[in-house]
C-alpha cells in the first residue's frame, strides 16, 4: 500500500486516506488563452514512465491538499512537499537526483 | 498454412502429432516496411490484419517489446459487450461485437467466443433510468438490449442475493449476444493470420526512438535495430505517453492500473457475466471452472502492472454482498494491467501532429472488447490516411474542439 506522508499535520497517511489529484505544477491557462494552451492545461498531461509531481489531499486527515513526488516504475515515493509552490523545492529534486543522477530534472 | 479442422485433428493423431505447423514465423526485421506497428496485442494485430484482409497492405511488421499479446490482451476479464450510450462508441463496439460472432471462421482459430449474456445490474434509483435511458438509446442505434426486471435477473442468475440489505437488484441492463471469448486465443488467431499473409511479427524488440524529417516520421530505432517505414502506427495502450513522447508530442491520458482476479474453479454456478457497478465487482465463470473478477482502478499513475490491495477487498467484499455463496472461496490469482484512460473515456484513433504518423490508444478499461472494431478502424484510417465513418469521432482533435464522447458516466463502469 502507497503511504505517504501529509506534509501539514505529520500523519503517515494510508493510500485509503488519501485522494489523488493527478499532476502538479500545472500551468494554468484560462480565458484569453489560444485553443491549444486550454487543451494542454486541460487535458495533455507528462504520464512519465519514472519520476512523477503530484499533488494529493488527505481527505480522511487534515483534508489539506499537498504535492509528493513518486516514481510511477518503481512506487519509490521521493518525499511530500507544501502545496503553495509552483515548483518542486531544491530539497525533493535533490532526494530524487540522488537515488536517479541520470534523471533529467523538472521541466 | 495448413487449416485447423477436425479432419487435421484425426491426421495428427494418426501421427504421433508430428505434423502441426509453428502458428506463426518470429523473423528478423527486414529494412524497410510499407507500414510499422508498434503494439503486437490485439489492437496491433488486428489493425495488421485487417490492413492485409481489407487494403491489400501486407508489407507490414508489428513489433513487440515483450511477447505477443502479454499486455492487456492477456490480463483482461474477456468481456464483450456493445451497450454504450453515446453513438459513435455503440457504433464501433457494436462492430466489434458482430466481428467476434464470426472471427473463430475468418481466422480458421477458435476463440471460444460465448455470446453467454452480460447483465449490468441496476441498484439505485438513478442507476435504473440511466439503464433504461441506454436501453432505447441502443434501440435507435441498432444494439439489441433490454431493461430486465428483478425477477427476471433472478432467474438467469439464481445464486444472485437480489434482496441485498444495502442496494437491493432493481432491474438490470440486458444484452443476450454479447460475452467473452478467449483472449489469448485472439491474440494468437490474429497473429496466425497476420504471419501468413506474410507479415513479420517481431517480438521482444522494444523502440527506443522514432525517426523523423521535416515533420514526417521515416522509421524506428528498436532494441533490434533501426526499421524504416512510409507509415507508423501506434497501438501500444498504457505505453502510448511513452511512445508519443518519443514521437515528440503529448496525449490527453493517463495510464492506471486495473486489477484483476480469478478463483479456484468450482463446478458450473453462473452461465452469464454480471456487472455490478454501484458496489463495483463484476464476474463471470470460465471454461475452467474459475470465477474470473474484475477490479478497480487505482486513483493514481503507475506503470508496474500491479494495483493496490485494497481494491480487490473491496471487490470482493461487492462480490460477496451480491454472490454470498462465493463466501467461502479462495482467491488463486490477482494480476494488474496498464490502462490508457483518457479524459472523457472514450479512444483515440486518428492522425497525429506527424503526417505519417497514426495513433490507437486510450481504451482505458475497455480494450479487449473492442479489438475486431478498432483494428478494422484503425486499419481504413492508416491505408486511406484519413479515418473512415467507424473512427471519425475518435480523434485527437476532439479535446481541442470539445467534441467529448463522454462515456465515463455512460458506460456505467465505475472505474
Amino acid at each position: 500500500m502507497l503511504i505517504l506522508e501529509c506534509p501539514y499535520c505529520g500523519v503517515m497517511a494510508d493510500e485509503t486516506d488519501l485522494h489523488g489529484g493527478g499532476e502538479a505544477h500545472l500551468k494554468r491557462f484560462g480565458p484569453g488563452s489560444s485553443d491549444d494552451d486550454f487543451e494542454t492545461y486541460l487535458f495533455h498531461r507528462k504520464n512519465p514512465k519514472g519520476v512523477h509531481f503530484e499533488r494529493w489531499r488527505h481527505v480522511s486527515g487534515c483534508g489539506k491538499w499537498f504535492h509528493a513526488a513518486r516514481n510511477t516504475m518503481t512506487l519509490e515515493v521521493y518525499g511530500t512537499y507544501s502545496a503553495q509552490t509552483t515548483e518542486p523545492p531544491k530539497a525533493i529534486v535533490n532526494a530524487v537526483k540522488k537515488k536517479h543522477p541520470e534523471w533529467e530534472g523538472w521541466t | 498454412m495448413r487449416r485447423y479442422s477436425a479432419f487435421a485433428i484425426a491426421r495428427e493423431a494418426a501421427r504421433y502429432h508430428q505434423g502441426w505447423e509453428r502458428a506463426w514465423a518470429s523473423p528478423k526485421p527486414k529494412k524497410k516496411y510499407d507500414v510499422v506497428i508498434v503494439g503486437a496485442g490485439g489492437h496491433g494485430l488486428a489493425t495488421a490484419f485487417y490492413l492485409g484482409k481489407n487494403f491489400g497492405i501486407t508489407n507490414v511488421a508489428i513489433i513487440e517489446k515483450g511477447w505477443l499479446g502479454g499486455g492487456n490482451t492477456g490480463r483482461n476479464t474477456t468481456i464483450i459487450r456493445s451497450n454504450y450510450l453515446q453513438d459513435p462508441s455503440a457504433a464501433i463496439y457494436e462492430k466489434a461485437r458482430s466481428l467476434y460472432e464470426t472471427m473463430s471462421q475468418d481466422l480458421n482459430y477458435n476463440v471460444m467466443f460465448s455470446p453467454r449474456g452480460v447483465m449490468m445490474l441496476a441498484q439505485t434509483e438513478h442507476e435504473v433510468r440511466g439503464y433504461e435511458r441506454t436501453a432505447h438509446a441502443n434501440a435507435l442505434q441498432g444494439v439489441k438490449t433490454e431493461f430486465i426486471s428483478p425477477q427476471r435477473v433472478k432467474e438467469l442468475v439464481p445464486i444472485m442475493n437480489i434482496n441485498g440489505p444495502r442496494y437491493p437488484v432493481l432491474g438490470a441492463l440486458w444484452q443476450a449476444r454479447a460475452g467473452t471469448a478467449r483472449h489469448d486465443a485472439v491474440a494468437w488467431g490474429y497473429a496466425r493470420a497476420c504471419s501468413d499473409m506474410g507479415m513479420d511479427i517481431i517480438q521482444k524488440c522494444e523502440v527506443t526512438g522514432v525517426r523523423q524529417s521535416g515533420g514526417k516520421v521515416t522509421g524506428i530505432d528498436t532494441t533490434q535495430g533501426q526499421i524504416d517505414c512510409d507509415k507508423l502506427a501506434m497501438v501500444v495502450a498504457g505505453n502510448a505517453g511513452h511512445l508519443a513522447e518519443m514521437a515528440g508530442f503529448r496525449l490527453p491520458m493517463e495510464s492506471v492500473a486495473l486489477q484483476a482476479l480469478v478463483s479456484e474453479p468450482i463446478k458450473p454456478c453462473i452461465d452469464v457475466v454480471v456487472m455490478a457497478n454501484t458496489v463495483h465487482g463484476y464476474m463471470s465463470q470460465s471454461d475452467k471452472g474459475e470465477l474470473v473478477i474484475g477490479g478497480g482502478t487505482d486513483g493514481f499513475n503507475n506503470y508496474t502492472q500491479r494495483g493496490s490491495f485494497h481494491h480487490i477487498e473491496e471487490t470482493v467484499r461487492a462480490l460477496v454482498e451480491t454472490f454470498p455463496i462465493i463466501s467461502r472461496l479462495k482467491m488463486l490469482r490477482q494480476w494488474g494491467g496498464i490502462v490508457d484512460v483518457t479524459g472523457d473515456r472514450s479512444p483515440i484513433i486518428g492522425k497525429t501532429p506527424l503526417g505519417n504518423c497514426f495513433i490507437n490508444c486510450g481504451w482505458g478499461t475497455g480494450g479487449f472488447k473492442s479489438i475486431p472494431g478498432s483494428g478494422w478502424a484503425m486499419a481504413e484510417t492508416v491505408a486511406k490516411g484519413e479515418p473512415g465513418s467507424l473512427a471519425a469521432e475518435f480523434g485527437l482533435n476532439r479535446f481541442t474542439e470539445g467534441r467529448f464522447i463522454d462515456e465515463s458516466v455512460a458506460a456505467g463502469v465505475a472505474h
